[in-house]
């Protein structure tokens, strides 16, 4: 008996990272799911692996900031398994870096259409279909970078914290339909974002992550799957308008007396992690 | 394959409310339990539903303000089940209320010795076992009211406050041991606190809406996020304070039901909810 047997899931940004380990770890509990996704070869890669994990899923082609999109992809779910119960708004990229002064309105808005209207479009679109079945729950993404200041790029970190309000003010609005509204605020995590950062690439990343947070380990999207799996389930049913922190402890300690940001780079755009810049 | 297999656990205030369906959850999922109460009668109760779950389970006689009484809990799991993984401080009363300059001495300093004094106590036992054990997950509970101000008696919530830093504190001291520690802070539950279940009483209706999610929450809700916090999947996770509340606090509250001055017209003290005679 799976944890999410019968429950039909939509997961954004599931071609790579902790999405991906997302919708394995709900495939293997039962659930039916949407990979949706910029990135189709991640895609259809992660497809296969829910598969072998003894779940259905189907890749759908996505760019969450595009609301035409988004609907298609709430509609896939819905015309490939039935119903909707489960969306997890998780896609995302480092968007504008670089000082404040130097970032251009372009990148300014890009960022926010890909982190935070993103998030409206996902809810928006879910409420109708999740109503049609007595209720649903609503994850999305957020970040330390939205609790703490300077935990990441400076746009990035404004776009997260707005997740985390946005999830507050939906959670009230569709608390009287059951409809619950979470986000889960990951630390640094071990994935292709921060690989494509962090110069040293993949190794240097799990060489910074190791000793950044109070938990001497390095935290992956197994981690995050965890707490995105409590929150899609039926345990978590009196548990709405929260920010979950999965990050090893890193919040809890006011300081971090390290080295340099690893944010502290030249003006640029980076775009989702699977394309080169 | 139960969550918590092979685990050992101590649960404070496992005599009643969400202790005990906490046990009752854990006892489902393998764990070995040792339910701790100063409540003998709810306790043994506690144990024999425990143990229909298919579980081991023994009662130990506590109370959580007493370090000869915390220490002893702690060294009843390690001699009755071997080891100790998992410390749940949940043992609360709602302790002195009124105008805070009515308050005496001894009925603030009895509610943080429960409240807060009892959790410092639960982590500073627990920690020798779990090290020897190569890590654990300590739980306690807080509360929204340890958050904002007037969501609970005022000195419940100082302590309640005490205890969500306090987890952040330990969280770091021993985040190298392996050893997590988070906090749980429910909104309105339905247990019998205050002398009888809010389910009982005549406001039921009101309460169920001063949550966004439209009803009261139910020791069950607290259990389910006590066993995500237990288990392994959790592991990366501490120095929390994780809201189990139905909504309550995404809202704010200041045109809602809720009134913050209420606590204040509220007198004298309330013991253990086992003690209380309506
Ligand atoms: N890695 C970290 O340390 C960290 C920390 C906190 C929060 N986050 C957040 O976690 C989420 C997942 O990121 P990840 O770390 O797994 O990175 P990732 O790059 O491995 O995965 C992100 C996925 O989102 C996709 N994506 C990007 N833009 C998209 C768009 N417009 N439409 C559809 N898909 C798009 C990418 O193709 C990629 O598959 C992101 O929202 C990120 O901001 C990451
Ligand atoms: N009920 C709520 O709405 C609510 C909300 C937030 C937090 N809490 C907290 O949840 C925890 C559990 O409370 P509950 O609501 O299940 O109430 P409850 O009264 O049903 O259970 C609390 C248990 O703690 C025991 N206890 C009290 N003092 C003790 C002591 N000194 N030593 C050992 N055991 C002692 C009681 O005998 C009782 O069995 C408490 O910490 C409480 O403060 C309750």
């Amino acid at each position: 008996m799976g944890r999410l047997d019968n429950k039909v899931a939509v997961i954004t940004g599931a071609a790579s990272g902790m999405g991906r380990a997302t919708a394995i770890r709900f495939a293997g509990e039962g659930a039916a799911i949407v990979i949706a996704d910029l990135n189709q070869e991640g895609g259809e890669a992660a497809v296969r692996e829910c598969r072998e994990n003894g779940g259905r899923a189907v890749f759908q082609k996505t760019d969450v900031a595009d609301e035409a999109q988004v609907k298609a992809a709430i509609a896939r779910a819905v015309s490939e398994f039935g119903r909707l119960d489960i969306t997890y708004n998780n896609a995302g990229l480092g968007g504008a870096l670089g000082p404040i002064e130097n970032t251009t309105v372009e990148n300014w808005d890009r960022t926010f259409a890909v982190l935070l209207r993103s998030v409206f479009l996902g809810i928006k679109h879910s409420v109708p279909e999740m109503r049609k079945v007595g209720g649903g729950s609503i994850i999305s993404t957020a970040s330390i970078a939205g609790i703490l200041g300077a935990a990441g790029p400076l746009v990035y970190s404004v776009a997260k914290c707005g997740v985390i309000h946005l999830t507050r003010c939906a959670a009230v609005e569709l608390g009287k339909d059951r409809i619950r509204v979470n986000c889960i605020c990951p630390g640094g995590i071990n994935t292709p974002l921060l690989h494509k950062h962090i110069p040293g690439g993949e190794e240097a990343t799990r060489q910074l992550l190791q000793n950044i947070q109070p938990i001497p380990k390095v935290g992956d999207g197994d981690d995050i799957a965890g707490m995105a799996l409590y929150l899609a389930s039926d345990d978590s049913q009196w548990v709405t308008g929260t920010a979950m922190v999965v990050d090893g402890g890193f919040v809890a300690r006011g300081s971090f007396l390290g080295g340099p940001s690893v944010f502290d780079v030249p003006t640029r755009w980076s775009g989702p992690s699977f394309e080169k810049d | 394959m139960g969550r918590l297999d092979n685990k050992v656990a101590v649960i404070t205030g496992a005599a009643s409310g969400m202790g005990r369906a906490t046990a009752i959850r854990f006892a489902a999922e393998g764990a070995a339990i040792v339910v701790a109460d100063l409540n003998q009668e709810g306790g043994e109760s506690t144990v024999r539903q425990c143990r229909e779950n298919g579980a081991r389970a023994v009662f130990q006689k506590t109370d959580v303000a007493s370090e000869a009484d915390v220490k002893a809990m702690i060294a009843r799991a390690v001699s009755e089940f071997g080891r100790l993984d998992i410390t749940y401080n949940n043992a609360g009363l709602v302790g002195a209320l009124g105008p805070l300059e009515e308050v005496t001495v001894e009925e603030w300093d009895r509610t943080q010795a429960v409240l807060l004094r009892g959790v410092f106590l639960g982590i500073k036992h627990s920690i020798a076992p779990m090290r020897q054990a190569g890590g654990g997950s300590i739980i306690s509970t807080a509360s929204i009211a340890g958050m904002r101000g007037g969501f609970g008696p005022h000195p419940y919530s100082a302590a309640k406050a005490g205890v969500i830093n306090l987890t952040q504190c330990a969280a770091v001291e021993f985040a190298k041991d392996r050893i997590r520690v988070n906090c749980i802070c429910p909104g309105g539950i339905d247990t019998p606190i205050m002398g009888r279940r809010a389910s009982e009483s005549s406001g039921a209706e009101a309460q169920a809406h001063a949550q966004p999610l439209q009803r009261i929450g139910q020791p069950e809700d607290i259990a389910n996020m006590a066993l995500f916090l237990a288990s392994d999947e959790s592991e990366w996770i501490t120095g929390t304070s994780m809201l189990v509340d139905g909504g309550f606090m995404a809202r704010a509250h200041s045109f809602g039901r809720m009134t913050t001055a209420t606590w204040a017209n509220f007198k004298g003290y309330v013991g253990p909810s086992f003690e209380i005679k309506s």
